[in-house]
């Protein structure tokens, strides 16, 4: 059975994010100004050939441990959606 | 000693290196490509290189994709036996992602891509000037890291001024404790921002990276 996940990746709490940065300053120069902060992470969708949801969630977290997000950086969570 | 440098699709700074360890260092050079992994031909005493550049276009992450490279698993298996590994730029990025070397390459600090001449020291030594090119050089790990990296005497390099003053003024990416390069416990895999190979040439009107093959024991 296919199983599609999806992987959230953000950057940790404690970690300046440039980007974010930058893309606040750029919602300031629009005047949309309520924004207080941004971060930036990714967002991976997998299908994922399992016979259970369970397999199909050990997978993503394999591959989200060993490739998709850098723990020391990088938090992930794994969400399935059918 | 020889030296085998790691050719990734997008390195671009593999032929500098070529050029700097044969011509200038007078070294015995082999180019290694990705996709093959004898590393035979090397013993311990013989040293590794993974190049500047833009490995696997720096998808994902820096240096993430390159580590599963059927090359880097060797270099890893090269590594864990003793033999001498250097990553510079984006090789130093590898070797964090490929877990040779603790932490990680953040996003400089300042958001931009810093291409200019730095000046960095060792623990003891004078200040060297050599040239960074990177967007993604903020050392980063976690402060228990940093200890015993410090402790263990692994910080190789630390961003400096001319006079050799450590201090955020001359940290040109925000790296934690001005660190520009460290090396593994057992110090035979070393990871550093700056380019030796740049600047190992009088041509080039700067040697101090000569200096650098040399502290590393690479010459």
């Amino acid at each position: 059975m296919t199983y599609n996940v999806q992987v959230k990746v953000m950057p940790l709490k404690d970690l300046l994010d440039p980007q974010g940065k930058a893309v606040l300053g750029g919602l300031k120069n629009l005047g949309i100004s309520a924004v207080g902060d941004v971060r930036i992470g990714r967002h991976i969708t997998l299908q994922i050939e399992a016979d259970t949801e369970a397999a199909a969630r050990a997978i993503a977290d394999e591959a989200s441990k060993k490739l998709l997000a850098n723990q020391v950086m990088e938090m992930y969570e794994i969400e399935m959606v059918g | 000693m020889k030296f085998g440098i790691v050719v990734f699709p997008g390195s671009n700074c593999d032929r500098d290196m070529q050029d700097a360890l044969r011509d200038d260092l007078g070294k015995e050079v082999i180019m290694l490509w990705h996709k093959d992994k004898d590393l035979s031909m090397f013993s311990k005493e013989d040293c590794i290189i993974l190049p500047g550049g833009f490995s696997y276009g720096d998808y994902l992450r820096c240096g993430a994709i390159a580590r599963f490279s059927p090359m880097m698993q060797s270099v890893v298996d090269f590594a864990n036996k003793g033999g001498k590994v250097l990553g510079v730029c984006n090789g130093f990025q590898i070797l964090c992602e490929s877990g040779l070397l603790p932490g990680v390459l953040l996003q400089n600090a300042n958001r931009q891509f810093v291409c200019k001449n730095v000046f960095i020291k060792s623990e003891k030594g004078n200040a060297w000037k050599v040239p960074v090119a990177h967007g993604e050089g903020r050392y980063y790990a976690d402060e228990k890291t940093l200890d015993e990296l410090e402790a263990g005497g692994q910080v190789i390099f630390r961003y400096c001024s001319e006079s050799g003053k450590v201090d955020m003024d001359a940290n040109p990416n925000g790296a934690l404790r001005n660190i520009a390069g460290i090396q593994n416990k057992n110090g035979n895999v070393f990871g550093m921002m700056p380019h030796p190979e740049r600047c190992s040439s009088a041509l080039m009107g700067n040697v101090d990276g000569k200096n650098v093959f040399k502290l590393l024991g690479l010459n």
